[in-house]
């Protein structure tokens, strides 16, 4: 395209470029964490927090927030996982490029879901803060708006480098943080992380606009611009991977944010924000944490945000719509499902790997306790394979590991709040009032060893029928309702038999009836042979009540930008109106 | 389908009026993260559609829901309890230690009548 910038702002950007990608500090530092995970090998010692205080002196933005990390029990030691505990004692917001003060001074109390003892204090921060951190984000826009897409594809590829190097810490803050077990933090979470923003650093450069040649002499040049400053509203389910979901192709067009994570899951992207927050110029990350009602309210209804983008549930979808609607901006919202996962007789045809895989992809209701939009909380099971399948999946279900999640061992952890473990259990006295038979589970997970305080939720499995309120609401629990149907056509009236529409499972041998179902179920995304698979070139969002917009994949850019058509005429001749 | 409150959904309520004044309302949320979570608004804070179902009141203070979701809860009917937490997005109950959650029991008699606004 012949859209050439002024050459006024060429040496700046390129100025600005090399104070960017500071490619001799990333070195050192990585040096650094290298020898200090290799002297991590025992026990959180005294001389590995000193060495941590160390790291910490140097770094300008930390200096105002405590180092010392508060006392724990053993069960949530880390030393096993070759990590020192990843918190500090205290963590303020992120805004300009370091971390601050709350304006009121007040901090809150973040317990680890593990055992619900006190991991860390953050920063509870108010309607001032929101509006520092919208005026830093201002601040930075004009100019991170304008910087070219590869320095822009730099930058997202150097945070992705610096969080590989920090995964195992990173995936240890996560495991406290959000009570889910570090094998799926390492393997799922962090790793799905890492990889969408080298995908978005990727897609970028690969990206271009179009042109339209309206006639010989007139030419409509599509180009995509930044929307400016955005407003994101992360949930607490996968804190760090939701952030980056939001983030990644945000910055990647150009915009810049202002993030609140959930107040149940404040912490992990913090650590985030120590690793890479000096890679980004000062502004365009601000982290804001705090209560929903008390900054998350007043950043979704700002004046000041070009968008907000939130996941969550749908009366608060309801309101982010209605100040949308007073600001006339855009929004995506993604706001739960509850996925059918369907299973055709012709899976037990043969007793094979395949057959074990269908197991396994009944079991996932189970990946993330539950916590996951898309949990495949309703099976579908063929009446003719019915026993015999479920027989194989109740087996498999009591075989999960329940135990502390920072156990490698450990299959399924804690849920994530104290409310929500109450949640869960309101449905699994609601699922057996209702007449639903317990299959498995059915009760709050009992251990040991210091977890006694903590939240968990026995992996349970319910015969129900599809009219039962336990299959039609999201429980957001390791709680699946499992529904007979006789043929193809039931199969898809139950599937679709539900106000949400985000994800759905199709299991069988037959491409033709895989085929037919995925394209007449209606959800966002259907899983064909496989579930919970959530790679970042595969678009995510909901039909139905599930949403509005889709996350990850390249689409997600245009979420995040506006088309502007310079529309130019060459002719010298006039058009003879007038 | 009824709605009743317990004492400390009461409590919970009459503190909060304190604070935001009498007026003040509720809508049972839905789907993922926080949903299922009975939200509570001052009243015009969150405006309410004409597929708003009207369950009942609690404490002199009315209760909602999406007329979708009603037709899949209409045959139980809920009690509003306060336990410990933090959650609830932007429902005033947000940050006082307490929260709102929504209990079910089996309706003995399922009444069909969507007019009870």
């Amino acid at each position: 395209m012949a859209i050439k910038r002024k050459s006024k702002t060429k040496p700046k950007t390129k100025k600005k470029k090399s104070k960017l990608v500071k490619p001799s500090r990333k070195k050192t530092k990585t040096k650094k964490k290298v020898a200090s995970k290799k002297s991590a090998t025992k026990k959180r010692s005294k001389k590995s927090r000193k060495s941590n205080k160390l790291k910490i002196k140097n770094k300008r933005e930390v200096k105002n927030m405590s180092a010392e990390a508060l006392k724990v029990s053993s069960a949530l030691d880390t030393s096993h996982l070759k990590v020192d505990f990843p918190y500090k004692a205290k963590y303020g917001n992120f805004i300009n490029g370091k971390f601050v003060e709350p304006l009121s001074g007040k901090y809150f109390d973040n317990p680890s879901p593990i055992s619900n003892e006190i991991i860390c204090s953050v920063a509870r921060s108010n309607e001032k803060d929101v509006e520092a951190a919208l005026d830093a984000a201002h601040a930075a826009f004009p100019e991170w708006g304008k910087t070219d897409i590869t320095t822009r594809s730099i930058i997202l590829n150097k945070i992705a480098d610096v969080l590989e190097q920090n995964k195992d810490k990173l995936a240890v803050a996560e495991c406290l943080d959000n009570g889910k077990p570090i094998r799926e933090c390492m393997a799922a979470d962090i790793a799905l992380v890492i990889d969408h923003w080298r995908y978005f650093a990727g897609v970028i450069r690969a990206e271009e606009g179009s042109v339209a040649e309206i006639s010989n002499s007139q030419y409509s040049y599509n180009i995509p611009e930044p929307l400016g400053v955005v407003a994101q509203i992360v949930p607490w389910n996968f804190p760090l991977l939701m952030a980056t979901w939001k983030l990644a192709p945000a910055l990647a067009a150009g915009n810049c944010s202002v993030l609140k994570p959930a107040e149940q899951t404040p912490a992990s992207i913090m650590v985030m924000m120590e690793l890479i927050g000096d890679l980004l110029p000062p502004g365009v990350v601000n982290i804001v944490s705090g209560f929903g009602l008390e900054a998350g309210k007043p950043l979704a209804s700002s004046k000041r945000v070009a968008k907000v983008a939130f996941t969550g549930e749908t009366t608060t979808g309801r309101l982010i719509m209605q100040y949308a609607a007073q600001n006339i901006i855009p929004i995506t919202l993604e706001l739960g499902g509850k996925s059918p996962n369907i299973f055709f007789e012709d899976i037990m045809d043969k007793d094979d790997d395949f057959l074990d895989k269908c197991v396994e992809g009944f079991v996932m209701f189970n990946l993330n306790q539950g916590e996951v939009c898309t949990c495949p909380s309703r099976a579908l099971v063929q009446e003719s394979i019915y026993d015999k399948f479920m027989e194989k999946c109740i087996a498999r279900t009591k075989a999960v590991i329940q135990d502390n999640p920072l156990k490698m061992e450990t299959m399924i952890g804690a849920q994530a709040s104290v409310e929500q473990m109450e949640k869960i259990k309101s449905y699994l006295d609601l699922g057996k009032k209702e007449g639903a038979k317990v299959l498995a589970g059915g009760d709050v997970g009992k251990l040991n060893s210091g977890l006694e305080k903590g939240n968990y939720i026995q992996p349970t499995i319910f015969e129900a029928d599809n009219s039962m309120r336990i299959s039609q609401e999201e429980i957001f629990g390791p709680v699946v309702s499992v529904i007979k149907f006789k043929d193809e056509a039931e199969a898809l009236e139950i599937a679709n038999d539900t106000l949400y529409g985000l994800g759905a499972g199709v299991w069988t041998r037959n491409g033709n009836i895989a085929y037919r179902m995925g394209r007449a179920i209606q959800a966002g995304i259907v899983w064909t042979n496989c579930y919970h698979a959530y790679p970042a070139h595969s678009p995510f969002g909901g039909y139905k009540q599930s949403g509005v917009g889709r996350e990850t994949h390249k689409m997600m850019l245009n979420h995040y930008r506006q088309n502007k058509n310079l529309h130019v005429s060459y002719a010298e001749q006039k058009l003879g109106f007038f | 389908m009824k709605v009743s409150a317990t004492n400390s959904a009461l409590n919970l309520l009459s503190e909060l009026q304190v604070k935001y004044g009498e007026k003040l309302m509720f809508h049972q949320s839905g789907g993922c993260c926080d949903g299922s979570a009975p939200m509570c608004f001052q009243e015009g804070e969150f405006p309410l559609g004409d597929n708003d179902v009207k369950l009942g009141e609690i404490g002199g203070v009315p209760f909602y829901m999406n007329g979708d979701q009603y037709e899949k809860w209409k045959h139980t009917d809920l009690t509003i309890d306060a336990v410990n937490g933090i959650g609830g997005m932007f429902s005033l109950d947000n940050g006082t230690g307490k929260r709102f959650l929504t209990k079910s029991e089996i309706c003995l008699v399922v009444d069909n009548d969507q007019e009870t606004k």
